[in-house]
C-alpha cells in the first residue's frame, strides 16, 4: 500500500462525505455519494481487496447513485435545511 | 438542533478514530481475522474446490448459508419495494403527448384517445418531455449488448478472477436500467416486464436453494456440492466447483431481476408507466 495514494484518496473521501451533507441540491449530493463510493472502491483495490472494490463500484457507484437520482427525480431537488 | 446533531457526530466520530488505535495493523499476520480459519481456506481451497479465487469459494461453498440469506435480503429487498411503491390506479389527470415521428412536432392530448395511435407515426413520450435525443439513444443501442456480455463474463468466470453473482447480476441490472435510461420506461418495461422480473427474482433464490436441497437429496448435507457429483458425472471436486456456479447463476438472476424491479417502481411512483 503506498501511503501517499492512501492519505490523498482519503483526504478525498471525508471531503466528498462533507459536501454530500453541505449542499442544499439533492442531485449534487447524489452524484457526491457515486463520488464517494468510488474512492471507497480505489482505497480498496490499493489494499488489495479487489472483490469488494468490484461489489462497490458496480452497487456503491452505479446502481445506487441511479437509484438516488430517480428518487430525487420523484421527490425535490431542493434540501429543506 | 443541528449543533446538537454535529456535537453528536463530532463525539461519535472522536471515539470511533480513538478505537482505530486499537486495531491490529494492515496486513498484520498476527491479527485475529489471519488466524484461525482463513488460513486452511487460503491453503485447502484449490485442493478442496478447484476454484482459484479463495474469495468465491468462501462465499459460495464454505460460508454458503450467508450467501443464500444474502440472496434472499435482496429479494426481500425488492418485494418490499413492490409493496411499499407499486400503485394501480392511473394518474389524477391522464394527458398523454406524442411525438409526430416525420416532424418532431409535440401532441398533447388531455383526454387519453380510444387507441394508440400507430408509434410508427405518432410515438408516446413522457409527460416531463426530454428531447429526443439520436446519439444517446443509438450509443446506447450499440453499448448495452456488450455491457451484457460483460456481465455474463463476470458471472461465469468469478471462479478465476475478481466478481461473480452479486456484481454480475448489478452489470446486467444496469444494462436494462440503460435501456430505460436511454429510451423511456416502456421500452424497458416492453424488453422485460414486471411479472418477468418477480418471477426472475424469486427464480433465483429457488435456483441457490434449490441447489442446496438437491445436495441434501443425494445424500449429502444441505449446500455440500460434492454430493452433486454422481448426477453431473464428475469427480467430487470439480462437483463443488460446478455447484459453485449453480448458485452464482441463482445470485445472478435475483440480484439483476431486483434492481431493475426497484429502478422501476422509483422512476414512475411505481406505475410503470412513464419514468426518468
Amino acid at each position: 500500500m503506498i501511503w501517499q495514494i492512501d492519505l490523498a484518496v482519503l483526504i478525498l473521501v471525508v471531503v466528498c462525505a462533507v459536501g454530500a451533507l453541505a449542499v442544499k441540491d439533492l442531485m449534487s449530493a447524489a452524484i457526491l455519494f457515486g463520488a464517494y463510493s468510488f474512492l471507497m472502491c480505489i482505497l480498496w483495490a490499493v489494499m488489495g481487496a479487489v472483490d469488494v472494490a468490484f461489489t462497490e463500484a458496480s452497487v456503491g457507484a452505479g446502481v445506487s447513485t441511479v437509484f438516488f437520482v430517480a428518487a430525487v427525480f420523484r421527490t425535490s431537488r431542493r434540501s429543506k435545511d | 438542533m443541528k449543533a446538537l446533531a454535529l456535537a453528536i457526530v463530532v463525539l461519535v466520530g472522536g471515539l470511533l478514530i480513538s478505537a482505530t488505535v486499537d486495531f491490529p495493523d494492515w496486513g498484520d499476520p498476527a491479527s485475529p481475522a489471519a488466524l484461525h480459519v482463513s488460513p486452511r481456506y487460503i491453503e485447502k481451497s484449490l485442493e478442496e474446490t478447484s476454484v482459484p479465487n479463495v474469495v468465491t469459494s468462501v462465499l459460495a461453498d464454505y460460508r454458503g448459508f450467508d450467501t443464500m440469506f444474502e440472496t434472499t435480503v435482496v429479494f426481500t429487498a425488492g418485494v418490499a419495494c413492490f409493496l411499499l411503491l407499486r400503485r394501480r390506479e392511473p394518474r389524477p389527470e391522464p394527458t398523454r403527448v406524442y411525438r409526430h415521428q416525420a416532424t418532431g412536432v409535440i401532441v398533447e392530448m388531455s383526454q387519453p384517445p380510444e387507441s394508440e395511435p400507430a408509434p410508427e407515426v405518432f410515438q408516446r413520450i413522457d409527460d416531463d418531455w426530454t428531447p429526443h435525443d439520436l446519439i444517446v439513444m443509438n450509443v446506447c443501442r450499440l453499448l448495452i449488448p456488450f455491457i451484457q456480455l460483460f456481465g455474463l463474463y463476470v458471472i461465469a468466470h468469478g471462479h478465476h478472477s475478481p466478481g461473480g453473482g452479486f456484481q454480475g447480476g448489478v452489470i446486467l441490472g444496469a444494462s436494462v436500467i440503460l435501456i430505460a435510461l436511454s429510451w423511456d420506461l416502456r421500452t424497458a418495461e416492453m424488453r422485460l416486464h414486471e411479472v418477468t422480473t418477480g418471477l426472475m427474482s424469486a427464480i433465483g433464490v429457488f435456483i441457490y436453494a434449490g441447489v442446496g436441497a438437491l445436495a441434501l437429496a443425494l445424500g449429502g448435507n444441505f449446500l455440500d456440492y460434492a454430493a452433486l457429483a454422481p448426477l453431473l458425472r464428475v469427480d467430487p471436486i470439480a462437483a463443488r466447483s460446478l455447484g459453485i456456479f449453480f448458485v452464482e447463476v441463482g445470485v445472478g438472476l435475483a440480484v439483476m431481476a431486483t434492481m431493475v424491479f426497484i429502478y422501476k417502481n422509483l422512476a414512475s411512483e411505481g406505475r410503470l408507466d412513464q419514468g426518468l
